[in-house]
């Protein structure tokens, strides 16, 4: 299952979030996929909302 | 009829307009630039070469893209001579094109130093996607860079350039870096880490002269020293971009002079962004900018929405020291409180009642910031 957890990036500011780690600082756990996680998240970095920034497939 | 035009092509100008569209599909959107009207993220140019991108990778959209994506005429290459405020009409050469709300995401400009020397004529400054790509270009053969300003984007530009293997020769008046933004003790630890990857630091002190030599350049600084480099970049700082606005006959002091309404003093007339000054507030990040767009949208949508700013922490792009900073409002009364270990810096701005004004995090501390941002004083509270 591990092999298709997926990294993005955010396109504005180029915080990266990993699937496979999550964001444990804010509340996410490892594992949550990107389209799992809510529409009114906001990039911790630069604070573009999930909803306004697709975030980019950086690695598959 | 309602038109909305917005003049910038930046994070503000576009995602004003990406949000405006979001409440309200009908609505005529003009934006104009003065550049090409590429969508990019100006933060991404200080991080590029170690994220071995392009400079063309860089750009997101063309700017056909973004007037489909946003259902919004976008003009590039177009310069507003002059705002007519009274008749609520921009003047384009020969061409008059009228506004019901219009939006001023101008930008900043790089402070370009007086400097002497025969070579002071070809310092660089990289403040925008075009300007970055010719950047990358004459850097390609080049060995040596000489940065003057050690403040965020000189430290970025020197930890990106340090890492891609380029020798980095980092000026600052100032006796450290990032001194604005951070403490001594963080300041320290910064250096030490971007001193790690071989950046020389030249601080306190500043660039007498510029001459050409042989293979490039000779830097000489004004207490003696010399330096040899293939090229220099300034970044000493941004200047909003007011003259569009002071000539229009609308009030600019550091900026242009909004209130939490984002409005200026002429009717219909706003302005966020790198170019505005909300409040008092000249604040360059990109975190201000989705807070204020987001008000200012649902204002040009006839809902007035006043801004307010939460603490907005600012990350510095120096991955040799990961660095984040809320600095402390001006004038704030306290004194810092600090503890640092070889691993990090954790400096606390803590009022006389023992409250967290603001924080400057290094390295390991940057753990922390989740725990502390929610005790931030709000930069702008709600009314």
């Amino acid at each position: 299952m591990n092999s298709s957890l997926q990294v993005w990036e955010c396109i504005v500011c180029g915080y990266i979030y990993n699937e496979a780690i999550g964001d444990p600082e804010h509340g996410i756990a490892a594992g949550i996929r990107w389209s799992d996680i809510p529409d009114n998240w906001t990039c911790p970095d630069c604070g573009v909302a999930k909803a306004d920034f697709e975030m980019t497939l950086k690695v598959a | 009829m309602n038109s909305i035009i917005i003049i910038g092509a930046g994070l503000a100008g576009y995602n004003t307009a990406k949000e405006l569209r979001k409440l309200n599909p009908e609505i005529a959107i003009t934006i104009i630039a003065t550049d090409s009207g590429r969508f990019y993220s100006k933060p991404m140019l200080s991080n590029a070469l170690s994220a071995k991108k392009e400079p063309a990778a860089i750009a997101l959209n063309s700017p056909e893209q973004m007037a489909i994506q946003l259902n919004a005429t976008v003009r590039p290459h177009t310069t507003v001579e002059h705002i007519d405020t009274a008749t609520q009409t921009l003047h384009i050469g020969e061409e008059r094109l009228a506004y019901s709300k219009l939006v001023l995401a101008l930008g900043a400009d790089q402070i370009q130093l007086p400097l002497t020397g025969d070579g002071a004529a070809d310092v660089f400054t990289v403040n925008d996607l075009d300007e970055y790509t010719e950047f990358r270009q004459r850097i390609e053969q080049k060995k040596r860079i000489a940065i003057i300003g050690a403040g965020l984007i000189g430290c970025e530009f020197a930890n990106d350039l340090a890492v891609a293997g380029y020798q980095v020769d980092l000026i600052d008046l100032a006796p450290q870096a990032l001194g604005r933004l951070l403490p001594p003790a963080g300041s320290s630890h910064l250096q030490e880490k971007l001193s790690g990857l071989g950046v020389n630091f030249h601080l306190g002190t500043s660039v007498a002269s510029i001459n050409n030599n042989a293979s490039g350049y000779t830097v000489t600084l004004a207490n003696q020293h010399t330096l040899e480099t293939d090229l220099v970049l300034s970044a000493v700082g941004l200047k909003p971009r007011t003259a569009l606005a002071a000539q229009s006959g609308i009030t600019v002091n550091r900026g242009i002079v909004v209130n939490r309404h984002l409005e200026t003093n002429a009717p219909n007339v706003y302005a966020l962004g790198d170019c505005a000054e909300i409040e008092g507030l000249v604040l360059p990040y990109v975190m201000p900018i989705m807070n204020a767009m987001r008000a200012l949208a649902q204002t040009l949508n006839d809902k007035h929405t006043a801004t307010v700013f939460p603490a907005m922490p600012v990350m510095v792009k120096t991955p040799a020291c990961p660095t984040i900073v809320s600095p402390p409002a001006a004038g704030a009364v306290g004194e810092w409180q600090i503890e640092a270990s070889s691993e990090g810096v954790k400096s606390l701005f803590m009022g006389a009642d023992g409250k967290l004004l603001g924080y400057a995090l290094n390295g390991s501390a940057t753990a922390e910031r989740s725990k502390l941002t929610p005790l931030l004083p709000p930069v702008l509270s709600a009314l």
